[in-house]
């Protein structure tokens, strides 16, 4: 069957980019083309995402009912106690509301939800519309946290205001607000400690990554946010040191809380066995005066890996040579999924991002191969065409990109927040290898019509 | 209508917002593809919401207003995205849904529209106002299907038309699942009668693996069909609801095809039931003056057979019934007939009508046991749900919070089934499907208490 070629629209043509065939200027951090089906989501998207993980706050969206509906219990960020975060509230506004404004049911809202859930803080969302019809969002939030006693914050992230990357923005400073709000009156540091920041708790992987310091003798002091309580920031500018995973999020927060408290931060990635051991050798040699912290770090290095290693020979026997496409939210991510594919014998055809920037890309281009495709904020019609001139085995993606591989007949690993099962860590590294292993040794390939030309039923 | 301790917020909603429903309706379409006019994160999370059901590609397009556009107005985004979605996508139609953003600020969108050259031939654009902060996403796919059709057949577009040896039936079946349309597209078979079915998503959100890429997945209504709506011998709408919006003067696609080409309209509800599937069939024996062919008589009698056989498991049972308003309404209407309570019928939507449509389906002797809730959510759902000790929920995945907190079953039908594959292969209509439930809700029912009996007997 000939294929129809799929074009690529002219006004993307730069945010497209094959890895040796042209001078490398890729465009990014651009607003998504009207008419393109992005994979991006928004503003709001972006701020729910980081602030999500804190358990004992209340999280209401402010707005007509479809935000707060499509963004219900959707993460697999786990709590090891309250689990208000989980639930879906929303000021639910009406025609009237958008006529007469909604500050007064926003601020009846907050009052009720209160005083039958008693969060430990609130935040409150704004959605495209507040922005429109021009609530004094912060007003309400001041005048209820005054009676309420509780931290009432607004989180500004109108969906048209930007994209995902304001919605982080966005979501930082209200979570800064947090911290500068809830500090203890105490500016002493807190010995060999850190604080953990973009790191969501997926699955648990927050757990395993606290468990890592905790035999590495470094204290968490604050995880900004996985399984949090609002209680955990009253300390966090007495962390010695910021530790920043999916650093297009958190790392505005990382900024301002070098500034304000003198944190330094680091970048770091849990995922996969090489960045997640540099990781915890970049903690340790933060701390020199303390060469136990280091041995206890390889130590903890040679062990993990040494318990895993065994069943990833195994699996890399089957994977070696296999095609995997990655299309991600942070470029970060894909660093990490470009080496861990390594580690296991693949080779990466496809990879992009939605909100990479000049810098993420040209790391990109460093490490792939020649012929790697590299997309900025790319689109269904965009990924698929790739995919399919790459013949890839595998995609690396989210609930969105999904469908296009296994209708495409290719084989998928979920590496968004809606995946239950954690991926960081070398437990994580084991997890990951395994449900690539089981998604592309699978025997329904031999059945899909691209694998299988001839139509037996003719 | 038994009122709840009202609170402000809406906690965990029984509903999504309008736009989803008008992209739903697009995509059963042939050759369509929906436009929401609006923000980034409308579509991507609708498609993620209706991805995650499906397990298809949902492609819905964004006009992607930035700060600007929401100050200066969204008519350049708008025509820049149609242009785009042209180039990439070559579609049909592009059916243009807006949302509370584009609403708000007041954009004229059949004024852009009409503004851009639309040769002969050229794609047809569709506008549907959908602004989330009215109604549900099941008034947003009504209103979808009605501009469809209203745009497709503008007044005095009837041309004389030999009369056609085989009858010809619009069916606007609401929001049902691939199975249930494929059902009708086969009943319709069998009576030899053309069928116009609108929305028809069922092979374009349900087709076989790819060769190839496509833009647009095959299947769909065909626009050509939607033209030739005017030119049918009836019409007719699922949906007790719905029959009940037309009659207080809304109007829906069926009654503008009435009202325009005089076309006979007949709405029967979603045939849910025996009693309702009996109605339905007599319906259509009425529009296509064709009998019920035997197959559908053999599986009503296995239908009333297996009841007699499961009498015992489900009498007196006591059920949640929660989702759309025209979905709870045939789903109580149903478990009424089989001698189950349906103690609490809610839903999210709030059209006022939802009383009386339960009170024409309910027999009497049950309704003073029957507490209906217009615009409730599963949390207040949860607490009155409590005080009724029901044995079971039934309805879409969203309530299984709510059955997990009351230690009852849920059995999974309608929209959306996120926490389980084959949501969209649920057949709910027909003898057929009402089969399938009934079988489906007596396992649930004897495999809860098997599990919870501290003997466990492997026979029943």
């Amino acid at each position: 069957m000939k294929m129809k070629p799929i074009s690529i629209l002219e006004d993307r043509k730069n945010q497209v980019f094959t890895k040796g065939d042209d001078e490398f200027d890729i465009s990014c951090g651009k607003k998504s083309l009207a008419g393109s089906v992005s994979q991006r989501a928004c503003v709001f998207c972006g701020s729910r995402v980081v602030l999500y993980p804190i358990t004992d706050a209340l999280h209401l969206v402010h707005g007509p009912i479809g935000c707060a509906s499509y963004t219900w219990d959707i993460r697999g960020a786990l709590s090891s106690g309250p689990e208000l975060h989980r639930m879906s509230f929303s000021t639910d506004l009406s025609g009237t509301d958008i006529i007469y404004g909604g500050e007064k049911k926003l601020e009846k809202a907050l009052f009720e939800l209160i005083d039958i859930y008693r969060p430990k803080a609130a935040f409150v969302y704004c959605t495209c519309i507040v922005g429109i019809i021009g609530d004094d969002v912060a007003a309400v939030c001041k005048k209820v946290e005054a009676k309420a006693g509780i931290p009432v914050l607004p989180v500004h992230s109108e969906g048209f205001k930007g994209t995902k990357k304001d919605g982080y923005k966005a979501a930082c400073d209200a979570l800064f607000s947090l911290i500068d709000r809830s500090r203890e009156e105490i500016p002493e540091k807190i010995p060999l400690s850190i604080n953990i920041l973009g790191e969501f708790n997926i699955g648990g992987e927050t757990w395993i990554i606290r468990e890592y310091y905790k035999r590495m003798g470094i204290e968490v002091v604050s995880v900004m946010t996985g399984d949090s309580r609002v209680e955990d920031f009253s300390s966090s500018h007495r962390a010695c040191l910021n530790v920043v995973q999916c650093s297009g999020s958190l790392t505005c927060l990382a900024q301002k809380m070098e500034k304000e408290y003198g944190i330094p931060f680091i970048r770091v990635s849990y995922f996969g066995i090489e960045d997640t051991s540099k990781a915890l050798y970049d903690v340790a040699s933060f701390f020199p005066d303390r060469p136990d912290i280091m041995e206890k770090t390889a130590l903890l290095v040679r062990e993990e890996v040494a318990a895993i290693l065994p069943e990833l020979y195994e699996i890399k026997a089957d994977l070696k040579g296999k095609r995997a496409a990655i299309y991600v939210g942070g470029a970060f991510k894909a660093f990490s999924l470009i080496k861990a594919l390594k580690h296991l014998g693949m080779e990466v055809v496809l990879v992009g991002s939605q909100t990479g920037n000049k810098e993420d890309y040209a790391l990109l281009k460093d490490m792939c191969n020649p012929g790697t495709v590299i997309l900025d904020d790319a689109n269904p019609l965009e990924l698929a065409k790739y995919v399919l001139e790459k013949d890839a085995h595998l995609f690396i993606g989210g609930v969105k990109e999904k469908p296009i591989a296994y209708k495409l007949g290719l084989g998928f690993c979920d590496h968004n927040h809606e995946r239950k099962i954690p991926l960081a860590g070398f437990e994580g590294m084991k997890n990951f290898a395994r449900e690539i292993h089981e998604t592309v040794s699978s025997p329904v390939w031999d059945l899909v019509p691209r694998k299988c030309f001839v139509d037996v039923l003719k | 209508m038994n009122t709840a301790k009202s609170y402000t917020a809406t906690r965990n909603a029984c509903k999504m917002c309008t736009p989803l429903g008008a992209a739903l309706v697009f995509h059963g379409i042939e050759g369509a593809i929906p436009l929401l006019h609006g923000s980034q994160g409308c579509s991507t999370y609708m498609r993620r919401y209706l991805i995650s059901h499906f397990k298809e590609p949902v492609d819905i397009a964004s006009s992607n207003f930035s700060e600007e556009t929401a100050i200066f107005g969204g008519g350049a985004n708008l025509k820049l995205a149609i242009e785009n979605i042209i180039r990439q996508y070559s579609p049909g139609m592009i059916g243009i849904a807006t949302t509370c953003l584009s609403e708000t600020i007041g954009d004229d969108v059949p004024m852009i529209l009409s503004g851009m050259d639309q040769g002969e031939g050229r794609t047809d654009l569709v506008h549907v106002s959908t602004p989330s902060y009215t109604g549900t996403h099941m008034d947003g796919f009504h209103h979808a299907v009605r501009a469809v059709t209203a745009y497709c057949n503008p007044l005095g577009s009837r041309i004389r038309h030999k009369p056609k040896p085989r009858k010809r039936i619009n069916l606007f079946p609401g929001m049902l699942s691939n199975e249930d349309l494929r059902h009708l597209k086969e009943i319709f078979e069998d009576l030899d009668t053309k069928l116009i079915l609108l929305p028809d998503y069922s092979e374009r959100l349900e087709g076989p693996s790819w060769v190839e890429y496509h833009a647009i997945q095959k299947g769909g209504t065909p626009i050509r069909d939607i033209r030739d709506m005017s030119l049918s011998d009836a019409s007719m709408e699922l949906g007790a609801l719905l029959a009940g919006l037309s009659q207080k003067g809304e109007k829906t696609a069926g009654t503008i095809l009435k009202e325009r080409f005089d076309i006979p309209l007949v709405s029967p509800g979603i045939p849910i039931g025996v009693k309702a599937t009996d109605s339905f069939f007599s319906a259509l024996e009425e529009i296509t003056l064709k009998p019920v062919p035997e197959k559908y008589k053999r599986q009503r009698g296995r239908l009333i057979d297996a009841y007699v056989d499961g009498n015992k498991y489900v009498s007196k049972k006591k059920a949640v019934v929660y989702g759309e308003e025209d979905f709870v309404t045939a789903m109580a209407g149903f478990l009424a007939e089989i001698g189950i309570i349906p103690v609490l019928c809610a839903s999210g939507g709030r059209s006022g009508l939802l009383k009386q449509a339960l009170t024409q389906i309910l027999p009497q002797n049950i309704r003073d046991q029957v507490h209906v809730h217009q615009g409730m959510d599963f949390t207040q759902m949860e607490e009155a749900a409590k005080k009724l000790s029901p044995d079971f929920a039934i309805g879409n995945s969203k309530g299984y919070t709510l059955s997990r907190n009351l230690k009852i079953p849920l059995v999974r039908t309608g929209f959306p089934i996120h926490d389980r594959v084959g949501g969209a292969r649920i057949l709910h209509i027909g003898y057929r499907g009402t089969q399938q439930l009934f079988d489906t809700i007596v396992n649930t029912l004897l495999g809860n208490r098997q599990d919870i009996s501290t003997v466990g007997y492997a026979y029943m």
